[in-house]
């Protein structure tokens, strides 16, 4: 069975008098434990489809079920606890809270799941040593190059090992190496895990990690095909 | 689990907005500062009015009426001649050994008509003790022209200016009375004016007259009786316990009651809050001021933080907790000023509470009407924590509205925000 269904999604913006086309009669099947990387050009919707997708942006119309369950119907309050317990969030502006350090950022979202505090010491511990970020934990977002702080965000968003992770441009400012090492921790929650990623990124590098490979221009998929990783 | 969870949540909320009200320091400390200067304005400003009504309602009573007084029951009510005290001299001498603390002075009553040469008016005259009525009102003290009463049995009278003025007297001139004695009888007599007071009292000055008690006595046939014993026991706030012995003491003397200044003066309290009810307006205008300057503030805070809330959105946080977080914010920092101001405040009124407080000008008037001129600021625990907890109160209501704020933002939208 599928885990997301997108059925016919748009999204439109009116600009002045011309239309822009944020999503423009997507569909999409998404398995389960998918390993899917969303590529385009900038400005052809993989933000608007990931938002959609996480019930952070209404949709002018469309369907979106994720494990039977319609996220288009969700009242705000109902998206929020879903976005809280079982979505991890990349954005593509790190955005981490500003007067937390790394460490409470990663754990900021468990501490409102209610997680008790060892085990949040514990995971963010060894989520941070992970994307490389040791010796860093007490730092604040400011004491932190970009490449860092993208991966506290990353971090925060996969701590809680959600169903599904939304990662917008994860990979924009690390290196390679960096990168190598974010895919195969990504690859490996994947894997073991059956956690769900959809990765939105202009990087050929990262493309070529996915399973399946999905392209947008002007907010339509105009190809969407399997390959091995 | 839900008790922890909330627990953790709300240890979460303080911290952050711990951190956060220190991101802007100094719009902080200014926020705060506002709040601790109009809180220790109000502290020392409430504290010295509820220190001046005390002293208004004392200086009041201490002009003529006192502090209580002894009566025979029903003679406040309609002072008939013959509601009396027997003995009267006596009874208060016996109170001033017996309870030490209180001042006592025995008083008769009388209406009669008062000639001049020229005129004559209807009006009250009372006989009182010449040495003992020092220790409970302040006209012998006022007396501007001639001198107080000193003879106790000598046919001598003391008025205020303004009956002086229509009678048209000075002293060393004579005024008969016309009145009825305690039994019915005629009672007259020729009295000469000793001295005239000033007390500042229009009422006073226009309508008391004092005569040497054992003369009344003797013109209107009391018969060594009298109609009060005015009481003095200092401060107000000793009145009651005093009262209590004096009762006690007054039970073998039947139908005799003891009233105290409420009781003598109904509406006294409340016509001299209202006199100063002014002040109001002005504490109210000083807590709306801080709360607009909080709402200002936090409007602020909230809208160059609308990205980062639309992040926190974004990850599954409900606008509740944020609402809750810009309260708690608020109530840091409102309770940064609470607790500064009523301390800075309770040390300023604490130390004019000893030292006393001279209204500039106060002096001249003070010497002038016989009253003290410094307040003593009232050093209770409502008069200085009343202001502070009104502006603490309007200060979380200031929060509402940019708390408000937060249930409108859309996660996307926010995130997209400089
Ligand atoms: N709030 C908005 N108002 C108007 N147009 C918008 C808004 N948000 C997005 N768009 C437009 O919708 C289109 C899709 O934007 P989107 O952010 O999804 O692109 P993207 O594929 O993520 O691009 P990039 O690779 O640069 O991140 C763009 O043309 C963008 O200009
Ligand atoms: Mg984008």
């Amino acid at each position: 069975m599928s885990a997301i269904i997108c059925t016919d999604l748009c999204k439109y913006y009116q600009q002045g008098d011309s239309v822009i086309k944020g999503l423009d009669h997507v569909n999409l099947e998404i398995a389960a434990g998918s390993f899917i990387c969303l590529s385009g050009p900038s400005g052809s919707g993989k933000t608007t489809l990931l938002n959609a997708i996480g019930g952070l942006d209404r949709l002018d119309s469309g369907q979106i079920s994720i494990n039977g369950e319609r996220v288009d119907l969700l009242g705000k309050a109902a998206l929020a606890d879903l976005r809280l317990h079982s979505i991890g969030f990349v954005f593509q502006a790190y955005n981490l809270i500003p007067v937390l350090s790394a460490r409470e950022n990663v754990e900021f979202v468990m501490q409102v799941q209610g997680v008790s505090a060892t085990k949040r010491r514990q995971r963010s511990m060894k989520i941070l040593q992970e994307v490389g970020l040791e010796g860093m934990e007490d730092r604040r977002p400011a004491q932190l190059s970009g490449g860092q702080q993208q991966r506290v965000a990353v971090a925060r968003a996969i701590v809680s090992q959600p169903k599904l992770v939304l990662a917008d441009e994860p990979t924009a400012n690390l290196d390679s190496k960096s990168m190598e090492k974010l895919m195969t921790h990504f690859r490996e929650l994947n894997q073991v895990h059956q956690v769900t990623f959809m990765i939105a990124t202009h990087d050929q590098r990262v493309m070529n990690w996915a399973e399946r490979r999905i392209y947008m221009v002007d907010g339509q998929v105009t190809r969407d095909e399997m390959q091995d990783p | 689990m839900a008790a922890r969870r909330r627990d953790a949540a709300l240890g979460l909320s303080l911290r952050l907005a711990w951190r956060n009200i220190w991101r802007q320091k100094r719009r902080t400390w200014l926020t705060a500062l506002a709040m601790i200067f109009s809180n220790v304005l109000l502290v020392f400003m409430i504290a010295l009015q509820f220190g001046s009504y005390e002293m208004m309602i004392n200086n009041s009573l201490r002009l003529f009426i006192g502090q209580a007084q002894v009566q025979r029951a029903g003679y406040h009510d309609e002072q008939k001649m013959r509601l009396s005290i027997p003995d009267v001299a006596d009874l208060a001498a016996s109170i001033r050994r017996e309870l030490p603390s209180l001042s006592a002075a025995a008083r008769a009553n009388a209406f009669v008509l008062l000639s001049s040469k020229d005129r004559s008016f209807a009006t009250r005259i009372v006989g009182v003790e010449p040495a003992h009525e020092p220790g409970l009102s302040t006209i012998p003290g006022l007396v501007t022209e001639g001198r107080y009463l000193d003879d106790p049995t000598a046919a001598e009278i003391v008025i205020g200016s303004v009956m002086a003025r229509n009678l048209k007297v000075a002293t060393g001139d004579e005024l008969t009375f016309l009145g009825s004695g305690r039994d019915g009888s005629f009672a007259a007599g020729v009295v000469t004016v000793a001295g005239i007071f000033n007390s500042g009292s229009a009422d006073l000055d226009r309508s008391l007259a004092e005569v040497p008690l054992a003369y009344f006595q003797d013109a209107f046939t009391m018969a060594g009786a009298g109609h009060e014993i005015a009481l003095s026991a200092g401060a107000l706030d000793d009145v009651p316990a005093a009262l209590e012995v004096l009762s006690t003491m007054l039970n073998e003397h039947q139908g005799l009651v003891v009233l105290d200044w409420n009781a003598l003066m109904p509406g006294l309290k409340q016509a001299i809050q209202a006199d100063m009810s002014s002040g109001w307006f002005m504490y109210g205008v000083l807590i709306i001021l801080v709360a607009f300057s909080v709402l200002n503030t936090q409007l602020m805070s909230v809208l160059e933080r609308t990205r980062e809330f639309g992040v926190i959105m974004a990850l599954g946080i409900k606008p509740r907790r944020l609402a809750l977080l810009v309260l708690f914010e608020t109530f840091l920092m409102a309770a940064l000023g609470l607790l500064i101001g009523v301390l800075l405040g309770a040390a300023i009124t604490g130390y004019f509470s000893t030292a006393g407080f001279a209204y500039p000008g106060m002096e001249d008037l003070g010497a002038k009407f016989n009253l003290p001129s410094v307040v003593y600021p009232s050093m209770d625990l409502f008069a200085i924590l009343l202001g502070p907890s009104v502006v603490f109160v309007f200060c979380l209501l200031a929060a509402i509205y940019p708390a408000l704020k937060l249930y409108g933002l859309k996660p996307v939208e926010a995130m997209g925000a400089v």
